[in-house]
């Protein structure tokens, strides 16, 4: 039964005859938050003299790192309709055991895989309690991210280590010779390259999508949801924990409050990068576009020296119209549609 | 009483969604006591036409008459004011209320001090089950309500705000024989007390056993309104498809080959019990009995969505691992779901990706999905399954029922099983869709598929079925060859009148 000769995209004779696919489709929110992005670059370039340099540059992707890298399996989360809160307190809990471990002695090459292993069990974790247990993920990570805070505390206390090899600083700061691009938001790029393939061309992408949209077609279509969201905890777990790595070398200072609320900073590019909190909508180059959008606005209100308070209510107020907007665009389509339906009764 | 003037009607009405156009100068006449049938397949314009009397749409052209005064209806409460209600397939109470709170929500009789007088709600419930005929506790929740008793709550509902018409919107698809058997008992009871009712069902049976007169639409257009008395079933399909059906049940006589798949002794405690039995290539095996009775489970635990306690599956005389979906698929079992928009398809998906989704494995070239093959299988499918659709990307959700159903049968089809189930293949679906369902299922039995058939529609049952299974309160009662199976044995044995243990 399997199909015979595929028919080269032939449509069938009684394919309604419609309009062709309207110019509309290209305002997606992924689009717009790009032109978006765009805009606020040439604005910067023109507006503040210190922006587009590239020392500023550099420091403003360095600054955005962590962020970057962990919105990158948040993407796929959300994707599938779950979320990770509980990643800066594993970054920090990760950034804790970098400095105790350092203190005490240990080498680095030994310090960074024990991290990465501890940011898969936090991961683990997580997904147990959501796939064993069938909790909401919200809550579990509610539940986690307090938890891991907790253990950051208690490996590590209130105090700071510093006094990290120069070599390693270097590596987390340093820009890739010739490019205004630091060497963690290199990896970044490259990871976020997999990450695009992975949602959008293969198999496990075509999963995540329908996971997220419609849950139980997804497993009565075979698909293993469980074990797809469990591997998806575990990978936002290793990525936040050398998110941690990343982030005690760029400071030079392991504390166990590193990254406190770095989480909603995460969540909020990737709904700026426009995917549906509600799951089974997205792409990821939308979310490298909400990354750095929030990044850039960061940086130049910092460069305009506008107080922090500003600066999360910008953030704040974005994120929001970016929930909206998309929302509204397709009620405004709604109604159009119905309009140009029957004008008269367009009272 | 039979010839009082309409309370409500429809005076040569349009109504169009974009290029789409719904309703075509269509009429319609609702009097007081008299059960109107609305007939037509889907897409017909059956759905536009009750939202309209609903006062949800509102017409382009025409309008909504009122006691025979013109009357525009500016939305649904508009039109519930005006005594207009609808009972839907599957309505939707307040699970955590009682039944006699969902019935007054927001109307509750105050006692002092505003709050709510709850011996006047019981009392007041009471006496509308009562005119209804139907005993049902006011003070039980909500949820747990079978889908039979919770549209008796709505229609309490509705006659609790004096409504004057009602319009039942296939209120009896989910519904077992009894439980149709009572809401006609409660329609009727309406009938006498004078009200008018719309009628619509995708079972001419139930048309011609409730109904007096009957409206045909077809593509949207008015084709008749006529008395059912003198009339066949096989006018009424020829007026609502438009062409003599050549047959509904194409049953092609095989020969069965080997045992495909084997269930022995499969038991989930406190759902089905010891239920065993062997499906060839070939064969169409349908699963019949009443809603409840543990079909579907029995089918979800051979699939492996759900888990059993003891018994076993065998697929070609090899054991399946049990509660693995997965396993079930690479043994050869495809599952066609009863709920199709919440287990056979992702409804924002598009048609490509959700006949894909299947196969995920087999389209790859390389770790990568390959778009081409994605969208050729699915071109290929769509034209063996005479699918209409404008473009593969578009989602599914804006398919009829009937082609939705065809992109869940290309979904597992394209996975080249040798086990289908098919899960109640035609609810909800209109005429000619469901002969060129059954017409696939007989060819692909012919081409040597063994196919289990879960169906709560007997004529298809009969039609199709090489033998029938019939299952009553999660045992196997009986088994019935072709030539015996008749209304008669099938529903005996589905109501526990004959035990003739199987197996």
């Amino acid at each position: 039964m399997a199909p015979e000769a595929p028919a080269a995209e032939a449509r069938p004779v009684q394919a309604r005859a419609e309009a062709p696919r309207p110019l509309t489709r290209f305002i997606r929110w992924d689009v717009i938050v790009t032109a978006l992005l765009i805009v606020v670059f040439a604005g910067g370039a023109l507006g503040t003299s210190d922006f587009a340099t590239s020392d500023n540059l550099a420091f403003a992707l360095d600054d955005l790192s962590e962020i970057a890298l962990i919105a990158l399996p948040m993407t796929l989360l959300v994707v599938a309709a779950e979320v990770d809160l509980s990643v800066a307190s594993v970054l920090g809990l990760c950034s804790a055991l970098f400095g105790a471990l350092w203190d005490a002695g240990w080498a680095i090459e030994t310090i960074v895989p024990l991290l990465l292993v501890v940011g898969a069990v936090a991961g683990l974790v997580n997904g147990l309690l959501v796939t064993r247990l069938g909790l909401p993920s919200l809550a579990v990570t509610i539940g986690t991210l307090t938890l891991y805070r907790g253990l950051a505390y208690v490996v590590l206390g209130t105090k700071a280590v510093a006094q990290f090899p120069q070599n390693y600083a270097d590596m987390a700061t340093k820009t890739v010779p010739g490019t205004p691009i630091p060497y963690p938001f290199a990896l970044f790029i490259l990871l976020a390259i997999v990450t695009a393939i992975v949602l959008h061309a293969t198999g496990l992408g075509r999963a995540l999508f329908a996971i997220g949209a419609q849950e139980e077609a997804a497993f009565f279509a075979g698909i293993r949801v469980k074990r797809i969201k469990l591997l998806l905890f575990v990978v936002s777990g290793i990525v936040a924990s050398f998110a941690g790595a990343v982030y005690t070398l760029r400071y030079g200072s392991a504390r166990a409050d590193n990254g406190l609320g770095l989480e909603l900073a995460v969540i909020a590019s990737v709904l700026l990068g426009g995917v549906d909190f509600d799951g089974g909508k997205g792409t990821l180059g939308g979310v490298v576009a909400g990354v750095l959008l929030i990044g850039l606005l960061r940086n130049l209100l910092m460069l305009r020296d506008v107080a922090t308070e500003i600066q999360s209510i910008v953030t704040g107020l974005l994120l929001i119209v970016s929930v909206l907007t998309p929302r509204i665009a397709a009620k405004v389509r709604e109604t159009r549609r119905h309009h140009r339906a029957n004008p008269s009764a367009s009272s | 009483m039979s010839e009082s003037p309409p309370i409500l009607a429809l005076a040569s009405v349009s109504k169009a969604f974009g290029a789409v156009r719904a309703l075509q100068d269509v009429s319609l006449e609702l009097r007081g006591g008299e059960i109107h049938a609305l007939a037509g397949e889907n897409g017909a314009g059956k759905s536009t036409l009750v939202k309209i009397l609903a006062g949800v749409h509102r017409p382009d052209e025409g309008g909504v008459l009122l006691d025979g005064r013109p009357h525009e209806f500016h939305g649904p409460g508009d039109a519930q004011h005006a005594g207009v209600a609808v009972i839907y397939q599957e309505p939707t109470l307040f699970p955590d209320l009682s039944v006699a709170e969902n019935i007054f929500m927001g109307r509750q009789p105050r006692a002092r001090f505003g709050r709510i007088d709850r011996r006047a709600l019981r009392a007041e419930t009471a006496k509308l089950f009562e005119r209804l005929g139907v005993a049902l506790d006011p003070d039980r929740p909500a949820r747990g309500l079978s889908i039979a008793d919770q549209q008796l709550v709505e229609i309490a509902k509705a006659i609790s705000r004096d409504a004057r018409v009602l319009i039942m919107d296939e209120p009896t698809a989910a519904l077992s024989g009894n439980e149709v058997a009572r809401l006609f008992a409660v329609a009727r009871t309406l009938q006498e007390q004078g009200c008018a009712l719309l009628f619509i069902s995708h079972r001419l049976e139930e048309i011609f056993d409730l109904c007096q007169r009957v409206t045909t639409l077809r593509d949207g257009r008015y084709i008749s309104t006529e008395e059912l008395d003198g009339l066949t079933p096989d006018d009424l399909v020829q007026r609502m498809v438009g062409r003599e059906l050549d047959t509904l049940y194409p049953k092609q006589e095989t020969t069965p080959g080997e045992t495909v798949l084997k269930v022995s002794r499969l038991t989930r405690e406190g759902v089905f019990t010891d239920v065993s039995f062997e499906v060839r290539a070939g064969e169409i095996v349908a699963l019949a009995g009443l809603v409840g009775a543990g079909r579907s489970e029995v089918a979800r635990a051979i699939f492996g969505v759900d888990r059993y306690d003891a018994g076993g599956v065998e697929v070609a005389a090899a054991k399946l691992p049990a509660g693995s979906p997965t396993a079930a698929m690479s043994a050869g079992i495809a599952l066609v779901p009863e709920d199709r928009r919440q287990q056979g398809l992702v409804m924002d998906g598009s048609i490509e990706r959700n006949i894909g989704l299947t196969q995920l494995r087999s389209l790859r070239r390389g770790p990568i999905i390959s778009r081409k093959v994605e969208r050729d299988r699915a071109a290929d499918w769509a034209i063996r399954l005479q699918l209409k659709y404008a473009r593969l990307s578009d989602t599914v959700g804006v398919l009829s029922g009937g082609n939705q159903q065809k992109v869940v049968l290309a979904k597992w089809l394209s996975t080249d099983p040798s086990v289908l189930i098919v899960d109640e293949p035609t609810r909800g679906i209109d005429v000619g869709t469901k002969a060129e369902v059954h017409r696939l299922l007989s060819e692909l039995a012919g081409q040597g598929l063994a196919v289990l058939m879960i169906s709560s529609d007997l004529p298809e049952v009969l039609g199709m079925a090489d033998r029938v299974l019939v299952m009553h309160e999660g045992r196997l009662a009986a088994e019935i060859p072709r030539a015996e199976a008749t209304e008669e044995t099938v529903m005996a044995a589905a109501t526990g009148r004959t035990r003739q243990e199987a197996a």
